[in-house]
């Protein structure tokens, strides 16, 4: 059977990694070549680096930065923050990613997913998905959670499997940086209606809470950043927690 | 001499990167069928789409040559699907190394996710391939395709069906899953083929 993935992402802002919490207030927390590769030693079952440069110097540093990692880290990753364009996810393979995760420039051009299904491959494009719960509607965002758009969670993950993408990253804005636990329910509904592996982002604060996601929440892997950041939860004893549990995890 | 077969099928950095992890300098990307021929080892990498990485390597002429091979050649995911005898990719004819036909995951059968994506057990081991290898290793996969349970199968996974998770006949070895992304497991197993 297919483990459950544990995956810590890293937010990369001039090649060094920072988290924000809800999005804003980034603080700087290590290199993010060693930090990946620490990871990877504790058990981490895949890494996403997302680059939040917002300069073209922070982006082409991004891009070396990859390479390097590429070169040191013997798992898994995906890389995503401000690909729009087939050409930016052409770049990013040829560094050596292994996916790449596109988010807003798909709600604004959705054939963009199936121009990079199409040319390399479904495996290599994870659609990443912000939502929030406004007048009962989950409502996608753009721009990092800064701008509503006018689709909604479900079709518009459905939509993004059609078209060819090869996992969904789910991350619920109301939820994200609370550290209140995952929404299950939508999970579970999303996964349910999905035949493509659906990521769980943002909201987890213990251990029990990425039990639950992968349980009840049917989520294939549940991605983190703080958590493993500031060492709330180590890699390795989420993994022996989540075997106890009897969620099947890679140890 | 280690020799990677470059026929513009995917990504091969990952392949080279973990070479160079093994500490291997003597390594070649290269087409020309004499530096394929006087290879001690040849790597098979493959991405995407079976009948197109067929298709760049007939083009090259290559399909004869990888077939002549002597010294052990391992292919890695559609790199090892293209040596299966057919592949339901495009409804493809392959090189027929391998004495099992390459078959479509039904996505929702059992609630089974495709791609078959992440980390699995590999069972029944039963190579030098696997050598140090422990029963139920994990290694990473990323595959909508899958070749059936054979006499060539080495080791099996389980994804809705059992399956080959590695193939040998002869001097050919194929792993489905990713030896260069499967951490530590992984680079034994490529570590093994290169000892071979």
């Amino acid at each position: 059977m297919v483990a459950k993935r544990i995956i810590p992402c890293l937010d990369v802002k001039d090649g060094k990694t920072v988290k924000g919490i809800n999005f804003q207030n980034l603080k700087e927390v290590g290199d993010a070549v060693d930090l990946g590769a620490f990871y990877a030693s504790e058990g981490a079952d895949e890494l996403v680096y997302l680059d939040i440069s917002a300069t073209r110097e922070g982006r082409k540093t991004f891009t070396g930065l990859v390479r390097s990692i590429a070169e040191r880290i013997d798992i898994p990753f995906t890389v995503g923050g401000g690909i729009s364009s087939l050409e930016d996810a052409a770049r990013m393979l040829e560094a050596g990613a292994d996916k790449v995760t596109v988010n807003s420039a798909a709600v604004r051009n959705p054939d963009l997913i199936g121009e990079i299904a199409h040319h390399f491959g479904s495996q290599f494009i994870v659609v990443a998905i912000d939502a929030k719960l406004i007048d009962g509607k989950r409502t996608v965002f753009t721009s990092g959670g800064t701008i509503p758009s006018e689709k909604e969670l479900f079709s518009w993950a459905w939509e993004a499997q059609e078209r060819g993408a090869g996992e969904i990253l789910f991350t619920s804005m109301d939820h994200d940086g609370t550290k209140s636990g995952y929404p299950c329910e939508v999970f579970s509904r999303l996964c349910g209606s999905l035949s493509i592996p659906v990521i769980a982002s943002g909201g987890a604060g213990s251990m029990d809470d990425i039990a639950e996601v992968l349980t009840k929440g049917q989520a294939d892997a549940a991605l983190a950043a703080s958590l493993f950041h500031y060492g709330e939860i180590a890699i390795k004893d989420l993994k022996e927690y989540l075997r106890n549990r009897g969620v099947p995890v890679r140890l | 001499m280690i020799a990677i077969v470059k026929y513009d099928a995917g990504n091969v950095l990952s392949v080279i990167n973990a070479l160079r992890r093994l500490g291997v300098t003597e390594w070649e990307l290269t087409s020309e069928p004499s530096r394929l021929l006087n290879a001690d080892k040849v790597l098979l990498p493959g991405v995407g789409d079976a009948s197109v990485a067929l298709g760049c390597l007939r083009s090259l002429g290559l399909d004869s040559v990888i077939l002549s091979l002597q010294r052990p050649v391992l292919g890695i995911c559609v790199g090892m699907q293209i040596l299966c005898r057919h592949s339901e990719e495009g409804d493809t004819d392959c090189l027929g190394v391998f004495d099992t036909d390459v078959r479509r995951f039904v996505p929702g059968e059992q609630g089974l996710k495709v791609p078959h994506m992440g980390w699995n057990q590999v069972e029944g081991l039963n190579s030098e391939l696997f050598d140090g290898i422990n029963e139920g290793a994990y290694m990473y996969y990323v595959h909508s395709f899958y070749a059936g349970i054979c006499q060539d199968t080495i080791a099996k996974t389980v994804h809705g069906v059992p399956f080959s998770a590695a193939l040998c006949r002869g001097n050919f070895f194929g792993t489905q899953f990713h030896p260069e992304k499967s951490g530590s497991n992984g680079a034994r197993v490529l570590k093994n083929f290169l000892e071979l």
